[in-house]
């Protein structure tokens, strides 16, 4: 498959690695924000390849992992109700609520569908016009104009018994938040590619200036994930710290200009929950005004929610890279992606299941439980 | 849930007022949103994240970037050609 295979090319490989080796001279310490990333790290063992200096640390960008535990147990609350058709991309199922998950609910009798893409449930909805059709509308920018697009549509095509539960958060405010912790041990990004497909890189410029600390942007196969590190550590050893393009053939500065309008006249940014992390100020999108009829959250009026994390998880530290995930006790004992306690194990993107996946069984030292 | 996945518009046409299209994944073939990639011609690569296309994909710049890649320590190796060459795989203690 044309740019798959070539950016896949075991004898780059090498290159890039050579390169990098001969590049640095003492420890740094970087941040994949993707999940994605994270998961074509571990799988291709990207970060055992690398010199000993370089530790990747694993960011918080994976949807399924930040989605708040009030947001689940709402939507569990409303694919519960029997008018409901429930649309949902296929591994929020798994992710633990307070009590039960998506899975459990639709062996209840739940109507729940797994949708590929946000206009199925839209499609769904028309054909059901006496049934409520709700679709979780969860991400990050990369999926946010696919969602902002199918409430664009609804409107426009007044299909009305269908609505989002939205909960969606951007990437810059959760690197400032990252960076002004007063436990951050982050020297550099790897910025999460297909994010910056969508908004650009211009949004990220202030940011490596305030903090003094290189972006570079990032693809996802082998040789961009080593391409952004080698940019990276060239920066971090001459001192300069600039927002960098390593992904050329699909970011440009400006971003996705068509989809970036879609957004505005969709979405207006609020202050978000992050499961595991807390409140990061104006880090969501919600629905605007305009699209407010839209809203599945106002739709069904959910009261009652009385949250609660499972005791033995520590998703909130493997989220913020203050420990990895086989430091956690619980991590392939009591936690594994068959019976995961934490949205960490669920999805392949998840910093857990990724190490649970690819037999990532040893850790250094164990935290205490 | 986050990733994109690189392929060939091979049908461009229109339904229910918006762009869209049929892509093939290294043999697959799915129906994609093209509304944001309206430059987009049959033959254009792109990436899909659940079923839209977020952006085009630059073969110049793909090759470009290969090109790079292909470069590097060329420059070493031909002025400094006992300088280790492959070390193979690193061996990392962590
Ligand atoms: S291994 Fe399981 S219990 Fe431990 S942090 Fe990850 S998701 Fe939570």
């Amino acid at each position: 498959m044309k740019y798959l295979a070539e950016f896949r090319d075991g004898e780059l490989v090498q290159k890039l690695l050579t390169e990098i080796r001969q590049t640095v001279t003492r420890p740094w310490a970087m941040m994949e924000v993707c999940g994605g990333q994270t998961h074509s790290i571990i799988r291709n063992g990207i970060d055992q390849l690398l010199p000993p200096e370089i530790e990747l640390i694993h960011g918080p960008g994976c949807p399924v992992c930040v989605t708040p535990l009030e947001t689940i147990d709402r939507a569990l609350a409303i694919a519960a109700q029997p008018n409901v058709i429930f649309c949902s991309f296929g591994d929020m199922l798994r992710v633990p609520g307070s009590h039960k998950d998506l899975f459990t609910i639709k062996s209840e009798g739940g109507d729940i569908r797994i949708i590929y893409s946000p206009l199925d449930a839209l499609k769904i909805a028309r054909e059901n016009p006496t049934r409520e059709v709700v679709f979780f509308g969860i991400g990050f920018e990369t999926t946010a104009p696919a969602n902002a697009q199918v409430v664009f549509q609804a409107r426009r095509q007044g299909v009305r018994n269908f609505s989002m539960l939205v909960s969606h958060v951007l990437v810059p405010p959760a690197i400032e938040a990252l960076m002004s912790s007063p436990t951050n041990r982050v020297q550099a990004f790897l910025a999460a590619g297909h994010v910056c497909s969508v908004m650009g890189y211009w949004q990220y410029e202030p940011l490596a200036a305030r903090y003094h600390v290189p972006i570079v942007v990032t693809g996802f196969e082998p040789l961009d994930v080593l391409s952004g590190i080698h940019r990276t550590i060239v920066q971090l050893e001459s001192g300069r710290a600039e927002v960098e393009n390593a992904y050329s053939r699909a970011v440009q500065r400006q971003g996705n200009i068509p989809a970036q309008q879609i957004l505005n006249e969709v979405f207006e940014v609020c202050d978000r929950q992050w499961r595991g992390i807390g409140m990061i100020p104006q880090s969501g999108w919600a629905l605007n005004e305009k699209y407010q009829e839209f809203d599945a959250a106002t739709r069904f009026h959910v009261d009652d929610l009385h949250t609660q994390e499972s005791a033995l998880c520590h998703s909130g530290e493997v989220l913020q890279g203050l420990i990895k995930p086989n430091q956690c006790p619980a991590f392939g004992k009591e936690c594994t992606p068959r019976k995961p306690l934490g949205a960490t194990m669920v999805s392949s993107e998840g910093a857990c299941a990724a190490y649970y996946n690819y037999g990532r069984f040893i850790a250094l030292e164990s935290i205490p439980g | 849930m986050c990733l994109g996945v690189p392929g060939q518009i091979k049908e461009i046409y229109e339904e229910s007022g918006a762009r869209m299209g049929k892509v093939n994944f290294g043999g697959i073939v799915k129906e994609v949103c093209l509304e944001y990639v309206p430059e987009a011609q049959v033959g254009d690569y792109t990436i899909v994240h659940v079923g839209f296309a977020i952006t085009r994909l630059d073969e110049q710049s793909a090759l470009e970037t290969l090109k790079m890649f292909q470069d590097m320590g060329v420059l070493d190796e031909e002025l400094n050609p006992t300088a280790e060459a492959d070390p193979g795989l690193h061996d990392n203690a962590r």
